[in-house]
């Protein structure tokens, strides 16, 4: 069983406190002034050369967020957020154009390699492009966007992506070169005025990717986004906006990391997904910011919108998602099944450990005919964590045979954490069938008895226990990913052990 | 989590209702000021919105817009009207407290041969002898408002060691039309007693749009044994908001059934709290409902101690443009380890109009606990119904009989030969006038 073993070393070389990715990159930045205005919304706007109806977007959406509250019906507590203490804009200093690995930023690149993204394709984030014969043929290969603070340092394979006609590139790129297919959907998914987040989010949200699938393509490659708050006292408001047009089929992956600091750092992202007639979007996560150390001080608030609107017919969204870090995280990746015949997915892992709070889960609006959509939720809660699963599962009146299968799962290890499960189950339709099943449970002394007896110790058997636990979750994640993710899960439960 | 709410003008409505009324509600001095600040405490929120997390389905401002003013205490011809209501609700051979818009009705109850070791008086005659409100553990404002405006009610006690030979029914009947009734009662459960309480609510043919707020505050000793059966059948334009506030002690065996399949609004709050270990809770619901019908069942389960059982049970069958709600929560506290609670809700959807709302919740501390709730929503099985058309039955027959058996899952759980198939003929009373 070389993937517990692997596992369990990794519980016994870390401490409590570490967290990998802790570190911090001292990189010369330029930032906006501290503090939320008109004039911060207008000086993002214009340092990323936005056209006028972009900023008009952004201020509609400010004088909006000016109005609102924020919300308090999660179950995740925290101190009130001074939103003008906060920086809303930080870019590293951009050196001149880069020819050679040689001439890229040390810091940054070594921040690459920290961050384990393979070498390779660090030399491809900063533009050095080798032969095909040197990559060495039939390996399996990732287009990456990295977003460092509020912008996207570098997006790799462009060319190649291009070839397919897929359009990968950071969204203010976007913004500025294919300006009508940002118009027709951004905010389509999720509006300005969705909710506090999503709202702040609009007005001065800085950076992220864009996807555009055309018709009937195939994406050649996974396209995947890694996000990384490196500035203190800096928010990081990415937008991620995907098409996948008809009949086309994308898989994105996203990662996000940030350094260990005592004061909290928000991060309110945005993502929609949009899929037309017959195109499936499959977006993956592997969520992994700083959690707050064992006292509970310190961490990110995770504060996310993330929607996928299944438009078309027949056509699919599916969300996996491995949530391991941040101090809070609010996060519902929702599906809305407006085609007939779409079919959305929700897989879930959700690890809180120390003072971690959860309140995670996910919408399935079947409002087509002949909707089906299936929850697979798994929280494993430890420490003093609270680990809480929120969903809402509804039909209209003219869903006629929609179809959902809900199964959240809670694991309890230790006496001082709770597991909550706050199901919405609504039917507006006699033809709508919905099931749904929940369990908490604490891992079986039997079950560990019977592993220990057969010669494993107690930490192997936990950890195998909890890898079977969230097997069905990992089997959704794209190979790369599920090594990770399974690591990181051992990390994450490291000290709730025995 | 509550969001604070601007008063509106069916909260200034109220207050008027709450003046007029002080002059006729019973208790002074301390019972007064509770009742003030029970008042006040329901005026800072006012009727309950979606926007309040745990009405979120059942939103009174709209369903309920204003709270009317006290039912008259009824006259002779009221009580002579009611004669009728009762004798349809009793069960056979009980204890018989009958309570008449809001007011006890002595000649109509049936107090006689009453168990040694059970007591019962009226709520206006324990606060007119200078006892406290009946409190209740919870700021539930719907509970609140009850404080403030109970009338009456029947205070029953059971000694210990007692096991009554006969059921205590207590019968809710109205015969009122556009007034609002409160009540507030009180059962206390010795050690080691063995009670059966039925619960029914009913209306004389007359009685339109009316507003019944009941509370029942039920504590029950150590080593009870107690079967709780609730029955809700008042008039099909009525608003009707009950609350049982329920503590059990330990090694008790507690079995509750509610029954709804009256009032165009209704809502049945459960706040269970197991406070002694080793007992043992079985909670079941059924919601019958049809036309333009709301009906909300909300059951909270608190397991405040280790090793407690729970089961809960809950079916609505949901026809026309009816409204069903479920609201279920196992809650187990830090200190509830070896708890076992389990909730399942079932829901079918008879119309298409027809709509059904679950939200089966888990609220765990504690980790050495096996909890699991289950939720399903659907239309009756196609090949079930087919199966018994191919043995002869009509279409409507096949309908009954499967959903017969759907809501017996539930029913079942009654010990008591007799109570079962008083609950079961109106189950089928309610399936034969579906027609």
């Amino acid at each position: 069983m070389p993937a517990v073993q692997e596992t369990v070393d990794r519980v016994r070389q870390i401490d409590v406190d570490q967290y990998r990715y802790g570190f911090e990159t001292i990189i010369e930045s330029e930032k906006a002034p501290r503090g939320l205005s008109e004039d911060t919304v207008r000086f993002i706007s214009a340092k990323k050369n936005e056209p006028a109806w972009m900023l008009e977007w952004r201020l509609d959406a400010y004088r909006r967020w000016l109005t609102m509250q924020e919300p308090t019906w999660a179950r995740v507590d925290y101190p009130k957020i001074d939103y003008q203490d906060l920086y809303y804009y930080s870019a590293p200093k951009k050196k001149k154009e880069i020819a050679s690995l040689d001439e890229v930023d040390p810091e940054i690149l070594k921040t690459y390699e920290k961050l384990g993204i393979p070498l390779r394709e660090v030399e491809a984030l900063e533009g050095v492009v080798r032969s095909d014969s040197e990559n060495g043929s039939g390996e399996r290969r990732i287009a990456v966007d990295a977003v460092f603070d509020s912008v996207s340092v570098a997006t790799t394979f462009q060319k190649e992506l291009k070839q397919a006609g897929v359009i990968f590139m950071p969204i203010s790129e976007a913004i500025r070169e294919h300006p009508e297919l940002v118009k027709k959907y951004l905010g389509s998914v999720v509006p300005t005025s969705d909710n506090f987040f999503a709202t702040l989010n609009s007005a001065v949200f800085s950076d992220g990717s864009f996807v555009y699938v055309p018709p009937g393509v195939r994406c050649p490659m996974e396209l995947s986004t890694y996000f990384r708050i490196n500035e203190r006292n800096t928010g990081q408001f990415e937008r991620t906006l995907i098409i996948a047009d008809k009949g086309s089929y994308v898989s994105y992956l996203e990662g996000c990391t940030a350094p260990q600091r005592d004061e909290n750092q928000l991060h309110a992202a945005v993502v929609e997904l949009i899929a037309l007639d017959d195109a499936e979007i499959k977006y993956s996560t592997v969520q992994n910011w700083y959690p707050g150390n064992s006292e509970g001080k310190g961490g990110i608030y995770n504060f996310v919108t993330k929607r996928g609107d299944c438009r078309g017919a027949r056509s699919k969204i599916s969300w996996t998602q491995v949530e391991t870090g941040s101090a809070i995280t609010w996060k519902y990746p929702s599906c809305i099944l407006r085609g007939d015949d779409s079919r959305g997915e929700f897989y879930s892992i959700a690890i809180s450990n120390g003072f971690q709070q959860v309140d995670s889960g996910t919408k399935m609006l079947h409002l087509g005919k002949n909707t089906t959509s299936r929850i697979i939720s798994k929280g494993i809660a430890a420490g003093k964590s609270q680990n809480t699963y929120r969903g809402l599962v509804t039909a209209h009146r003219k869903a006629s045979n929609a179809r959902n299968f809900t199964a959240c799962d809670s694991l309890l290890i230790g006496d001082k954490c709770g597991a909550h499960t706050v199901p919405y189950i609504e039917a507006k339709n006699t033809s709508a069938l919905f099931e749904h099943e929940a369990t908490t449970s604490k891992i079986s002394e039997d079950v560990l008895f019977y592993c220990v007896q057969r010669g494993l110790s107690q930490e192997e058997a936990v950890g195998l226990v909890v890898n079977g636990f969230v097997k069905d979750v990992l089997q959704q994640l794209p190979m790369e990913f599920a090594v990770e993710a399974q690591k990181l899960i051992s990390i994450s439960l490291e000290g709730s052990v025995g | 989590m509550n969001v604070a709410l601007a008063k509106t003008e069916t909260g200034r409505a109220v207050s008027e209702t709450f003046a007029m009324a002080r002059s006729r509600l019973p208790g002074a001095g301390k019972v007064a000021d509770a009742r003030r600040k029970a008042f006040e405490s329901y005026e800072r929120a006012g009727l309950p919105t979606r926007r309040i997390e745990d009405w979120k389905y059942t939103d009174l401002r709209v369903l309920m817009r204003e709270v009317l003013p006290l039912a008259a205490v009824p006259d002779q011809s009221a009580l002579a009207k009611a004669v009728d209501a009762v004798k349809a609700a009793a069960v056979e051979n009980a204890c018989r407290l009958v309570l008449v818009d809001g007011t006890f009705a002595p000649k109509l109850s049936d107090l006689g041969g009453l168990d040694k070791g059970l007591r019962v008086q009226s709520l206006r005659e324990t606060l007119d002898a200078g006892a406290d409100l009946p409190a209740a553990a919870t700021d539930d404002v719907m509970v609140s408002l009850n404080a403030a405006m109970a009338t009456d009610g029947v205070i029953v006690s059971v000694d210990d060691g007692v096991a009554l030979t006969k059921p205590v029914q207590i019968v809710h009947v109205a015969t009122a039309s556009s007034a609002s009734v409160f009540t507030r009662s009180r059962v206390q459960v010795g050690k080691g007693a063995r009670v059966t309480l039925v619960e029914s609510f009913a209306a004389v043919s007359g009685a339109k749009s009316y507003q019944v707020n009941d509370a029942v505050i039920v504590s029950i000793g150590d080593e009870a044994d107690v079967a709780h059966i609730r029955l809700m059948d008042d008039a099909t334009d009525a608003v009707n908001i009950s609350s049982g506030l329920v503590t059990v002690g330990a090694k008790s065996k507690v079995n509750f059934l509610g029954l709804t399949s009256g009032g165009r609004v209704s809502r049945y709050q459960g706040f269970i709290t197991l406070a002694g270990e080793g007992s043992d809770l079985s909670v079941n619901g059924v919601n019958l409902l049809k036309e333009s019908q709301h009906g909300d069942t909300t059951l909270v389960v608190d397991h405040a101690v280790p090793n407690c059982t729970s089961r809960e049970v809950f079916r609505a069958v949901v026809d026309d443009r009816a409204h069903s709600v479920f609201q279920g929560k196992i809650i187990v506290r830090p200190d509830a380890q070896k708890t076992d609670g389990k909730m399942m809700t079932r829901a079918l959807l008879l119309s298409d109009d027809a709509e059904a709302d679950n939200k089966p919740e888990l609220e765990i501390f504690a980790d050495d606990v096996t909890c699991g709730h289950g939720a399903a929503i659907g239309a009756l099985d196609e090949s079930l119904l087919f199966y018994l058309r191919a043995r002869g039955l009509s279409e409507k027959e096949a309908q009954a009989l499967l959903i017969q058996a759907f809501v017996g899952e539930a029913i079942e759980s009654i010990a008591d030969d007799g109570l079962r198939d008083a609950v079961v003929a109106i189950a089928e009373r309610w399936l034969a006038a579906r027609g």
